[in-house]
C-alpha cells in the first residue's frame, strides 16, 4: 500500500505521463497476450490439416502393406515422414505407428517403447484413453487431444476396400508448437513496441502539456493565502475544458480579490482622513475660545492698560502670534455649512482670473473643457476653492513651461472637476498621505491646499481620487472630482 | 531405406542371350546381355551398376542391361523363363535351381569364396548369448530364398529340437540383408541372421547402423552367392562372361569396381561348396 500511496503522492508532472505509459503498456500486453490462443489456435489447427492430410496418404500406402502383412515396408512408409525433418519444420511428428485390428501395435517409428505386438492401450493411461477413442472412430481421421496432455494424436484409419486393417497413429508434441506461438507473439511484441516508441513519447508531451499549467496553478493557489499573486497567462492552456475554465475561473478570481483590497484600502484611507478630520476639529474647537480670550485680552490691555513702547511692541508679537494660530486652525477647521450661491459658468470664468497670474508667472497653459451650460446646484464658493486649489497645485507641479488640462462637467447626477499635469508623478507613499494635512508637496506653503479640497468634497459627499502614472517617460498626473448634484 | 543405402545385394543374377554372338554375325543387331540383381544397393547403386554395367560392355563388346527386381523369388523366376542369361544369386537359389543354371564364376570375399550367417541382436540386448536366447521374441528373416537370411536360422533351431514354426513370437522379412541390419538396429526386431558379407560391408561404408547391433554367432561357411548362367546360354557367351569376370582383378578399373562392392575377385568356384545348403534344404524336405 505504501509504493502505491507515495505514487499518488507524487507531482502530476510525473504522474500523468507515468499512469499514461503504464495504461499504453498494460494495453500492449494485454493485446500481445491475446495473440498467445489465437496464435496458438492458428498454429494447431495448421499442425493438424497437415498431420491429417499426410495421414491420409500414409494410410492409403499403408493398406497393401497391411494386407500382404509386410512389417518392413509398413516400417518404411511410416519411417519416412520422419527423415523429412529440418529444424525449422516445426510440423514434424513425434512417432508414427500403425495399430492392427485389435490395436495391438503393428509396427511403430520407436520399436524400443512401442514394440510390435504390445497392446497400445496398456502401455500408459494417456494410450489407453487414445484407444478408446480409436474403438469409438469411424472412417475419419480424428484429432484426439488427452486431457493434460503433452501430445496430440491424429487417428487415421487403414482401409482396405471395406474392411479395416488398422490404424496410423501420429503422435505430435505440443512443446512443437511453442517455437511458431513465440515466433508470432514475438512478432506482435516488436508492432507493440513500435507504437510504444510513438505513444509514449506523445504521452510524455500531453501528459506535460497538462501538469505544467496545473502546476502553476497550485503554486499561485498556495501563495493566495499571504500575498496576491500574478494571473495566470491564459495562452499555456487556452482551451475550453475543465482545466481551461479552471484557469479562468482562477483569474477571475484573482481580479475580485485584487478589486476588494483596492477597496478595502480606499476605506481604512478615508477613515483614517475622517479621524484625522475629527481630531482636528475637536482640537480647532478647543483651542478657538482661549485664543479668543488671549486675542480679547491683547486688546483690552492695549486700550486701557497705557502701555509703553517696549510692552506695545510685545503686545504685538504676540497678537501676531496668536492670529497666525487662529488663521492655522480656522484652516483646519472647514466649515463648509455656508450658505452659498449655484456653481455658475461665470464662476468658471473666476477661477480662470484668479489662477491667470500664477500661470502667467510659471508660463503654464492651461487648457480648459467647461460643459457647464448652467448653474449646478453645489455651494459655489466651495467649489471655486477646491478648483482653485487643485489648479494652482498643478500649474505647480507642472513647472515652468508646463502643461496643465482642466475639465468641467456634469453628467447626470454627478459634478465632475478634473484636472491634469505632466508633472513629475507622485510616489505611491505620497499618494497615500495626500491628502492628511501639512503634506507638503510642492514644498511650499503649508500642506493644507489638498487637506482643505478633501474636507470640502468629502462634506459634500463626494470623492476626489488621484492617479499618477509614468508610461514610457511621460508623467501624467491626474485629481478627478465628482459631486453629487442634489435634486431640487 | 534402400534408397538411401550404399550398394549391396548378397545375391544377384546375370544372364546373357542364348545363341547369339558369333563374329559371323557381328553385323547383325545383337540382343543385350541381360543380366539380373536382386534389389539392394544405394542412391549410389545406380551411378555403381553405370560404372559396372560400362565396364562389362566395353570388356564384352556388347551391351549390358541390368534387371532388379524386389525379391529372390522375381529373380528366380525371371531366370527360370529364360528371361535372364545371367543372375546374381544366393546360394540357396543357385542349389534350388541347379536344374537351370550351372556355377559361372564366384566372388572372393575377404580372398575365399566363403561366407557365414551372422545372428545379430540390438546392441542394448546384452544378455542374448545364443539363439535359443531369442524364444517368443521378434525375429527378422531376410528373404524367404536367403540362405544365411532364412534357411540357416531355421536348420539351426532345427537341429537344437526347436520348431522354427513357433518358436518365434512373430517373422517378418525385410527382403534385403540391409534392411535387416537397420530392423534390428532400430529394435523393430530382437534378431536377425544376415549375410556376412553385408555386415561387414556395411560396417565399412555405414558403421553408425551396425554399431546399434551385435554379432551374437557365427554360422559355419557357406559357398559365397555365385554367378550362375543358364544352361541355355551358349558356350561362347559363357566363357567370355567368365573371362570377364574372372580378369576384373587384373586391371585397374576392375579393381576399383571391386573394391566398391567389397570383393577382391572372382574365381570359377567349385560347385561342391553348396553341400551344406543342399544337406539343410533336405532337412526341410525341400529339393
Amino acid at each position: 500500500m505504501r509504493p502505491l500511496r507515495s505514487f499518488f503522492n507524487l507531482s502530476y508532472r510525473y504522474k500523468i505521463p507515468l499512469w499514461g505509459a503504464f495504461l499504453i503498456v498494460a494495453t500492449a500486453v494485454i493485446i500481445s497476450g491475446a495473440q498467445f490462443p489465437r496464435a496458438y489456435d492458428n498454429i494447431k489447427h495448421d499442425l493438424l490439416r497437415n498431420a491429417t492430410s499426410q495421414g491420409q496418404i500414409l494410410a492409403r500406402m499403408l493398406a497393401p502393406a497391411l494386407r500382404q502383412d509386410q512389417v518392413w515396408q509398413a516400417y518404411e512408409i511410416i519411417d519416412a515422414p520422419l527423415h523429412d525433418a529440418t529444424p525449422d519444420n516445426t510440423m514434424q511428428a513425434d512417432t508414427l505407428l500403425v495399430l492392427d485390428a485389435r490395436r495391438q501395435v503393428y509396427v511403430s517409428t520407436r520399436p524400443h517403447s512401442l514394440p510390435m505386438l504390445a497392446d497400445f492401450a496398456r502401455r500408459s493411461v494417456e494410450y489407453g484413453q487414445v484407444a478408446a477413442s480409436i474403438a469409438k472412430m469411424g472412417k475419419a481421421t480424428r484429432v484426439i487431444e488427452p486431457e493434460a496432455s503433452d501430445y496430440l494424436y491424429v487417428a487415421t484409419p487403414i482401409v482396405d476396400v471395406q474392411t479395416r486393417l488398422g490404424t496410423l497413429v501420429q503422435v505430435y508434441s505440443k512443446k512443437l508448437l511453442w517455437p511458431r506461438i513465440e515466433a508470432s507473439v514475438e512478432q506482435a511484441g516488436w508492432v507493440a513496441l513500435l507504437a510504444l516508441a510513438v505513444l509514449v513519447p506523445l504521452n510524455w508531451y500531453w501528459g506535460h502539456r497538462t501538469a505544467t499549467p496545473l502546476l502553476r496553478l497550485t503554486e499561485r493557489m498556495e501563495q493566495l493565502s499571504h500575498e496576491l499573486p500574478d494571473e495566470l497567462p491564459t495562452k499555456i492552456y487556452d482551451y475550453e475544458d475543465e482545466l481551461g475554465r479552471l484557469f479562468r475561473a482562477y483569474n477571475q478570481t484573482l481580479q475580485q480579490l485584487r478589486e476588494k483590497a483596492l477597496i478595502e484600502r480606499g476605506i481604512i484611507h478615508s477613515e483614517r482622513l475622517v479621524a484625522i478630520g475629527r481630531l482636528a476639529a475637536g482640537v480647532a474647537h478647543e483651542i478657538n475660545n482661549p485664543l479668543l480670550g488671549m486675542l480679547t485680552s491683547i486688546n483690552t490691555l492695549r486700550r486701557h492698560g497705557a502701555p509703553d513702547a517696549r510692552t506695545n511692541k510685545t503686545l504685538t508679537l504676540l497678537e501676531r502670534g496668536l492670529t497666525q494660530i487662529t488663521e492655522t486652525v480656522t484652516a483646519l477647521l472647514v466649515e463648509t455649512k455656508v450658505n452659498s450661491r449655484d456653481f455658475a459658468p461665470q464662476d468658471i470664468e473666476d477661477v480662470k482670473t484668479l489662477i491667470a497670474p500664477q500661470a502667467r508667472k510659471l508660463r503654464v497653459t492651461v487648457a480648459w473643457r467647461t460643459e457647464l451650460a448652467e448653474p449646478a446646484p453645489l455651494p459655489s464658493t466651495l467649489v471655486r476653492q477646491v478648483m482653485i486649489n487643485l489648479i494652482l497645485n498643478a500649474i505647480q507641479a507642472a513647472g515652468e513651461d508646463g502643461g496643465v488640462e482642466a475639465v468641467v462637467a456634469v453628467t447626470g447626477p454627478t459634478f465632475l472637476f478634473e484636472v491634469v499635469n505632466g508633472g513629475r508623478s507622485l510616489s505611491k507613499a505620497q499618494v497615500e498621505h495626500l491628502f492628511e494635512p501639512f503634506t507638503n508637496v510642492g514644498e511650499t506653503g503649508r500642506g493644507l491646499g489638498l487637506w482643505v479640497c478633501y474636507q470640502i468634497v468629502n462634506q459634500l459627499g463626494g470623492n476626489i481620487a488621484v492617479d499618477s502614472t509614468t508610461v514610457a517617460g511621460t508623467s501624467r498626473t491626474r485629481f478627478g472630482v465628482t459631486l453629487p448634484i442634489a435634486a431640487r | 531405406m534402400p534408397t538411401r543405402r550404399l550398394f549391396l545385394s548378397a545375391c544377384a543374377s546375370f544372364a546373357l542371350a542364348p545363341a547369339l554372338a558369333p563374329a559371323a554375325l557381328a553385323s547383325v543387331p545383337t540382343r543385350a546381355v541381360r543380366v539380373g540383381l536382386t534389389p539392394v544397393f544405394v542412391d549410389d547403386q545406380h551411378g555403381f551398376l553405370a560404372d559396372w554395367r560400362a565396364y562389362m560392355g566395353a570388356k564384352l563388346q556388347q551391351s549390358v542391361e541390368f534387371v532388379q527386381r524386389n525379391s529372390y523369388r522375381e529373380i528366380m523366376d525371371l531366370l527360370r523363363l529364360q528371361k535372364l542369361d545371367f543372375a546374381w544369386i544366393c546360394d540357396y537359389p543357385f542349389v534350388y535351381l541347379h536344374k537351370q543354371v550351372r556355377l559361372l564364376a564366384v566372388p572372393l570375399f575377404n580372398s575365399r569364396p566363403f561366407y557365414r550367417a551372422y545372428l545379430i541382436v540390438p546392441a542394448r540386448m546384452t544378455h542374448v548369448t545364443s539363439l535359443l536366447d531369442l524364444r517368443n521374441k521378434i525375429f527378422a528373416y531376410a528373404d524367404p530364398y536367403s540362405n544365411t537370411g532364412y534357411l540357416e536360422p531355421r536348420y539351426q533351431l532345427r537341429q537344437m529340437g526347436e520348431d522354427p514354426t513357433h518358436f518365434f513370437r512373430r517373422t517378418f522379412f525385410t527382403y534385403s540383408h540391409i534392411n535387416l541390419v537397420e530392423a534390428v538396429a532400430v529394435g523393430l526386431a530382437d534378431g536377425g541372421s544376415v549375410d556376412s558379407f553385408v555386415w561387414d560391408s556395411l560396417d565399412r561404408d555405414r558403421p553408425d547402423i551396425t554399431r546399434r547391433t551385435r554379432i551374437v554367432s557365427q554360422s559355419p561357411e557357406f559357398g559365397f552367392p555365385p554367378f550362375v548362367a543358364h544352361h541355355a546360354v551358349p558356350k561362347e557367351s559363357f566363357l567370355s562372361m567368365q573371362e570377364m569376370l574372372l580378369t576384373m582383378a587384373d586391371d585397374a578399373a576392375g579393381k576399383v569396381l571391386l573394391k566398391r562392392l567389397n570383393l577382391d575377385g572372382f574365381v570359377v568356384g567349385d560347385a561342391r561348396n553348396y553341400e551344406l545348403v543342399a544337406r539343410m534344404m533336405r532337412a526341410f524336405g525341400e529339393e
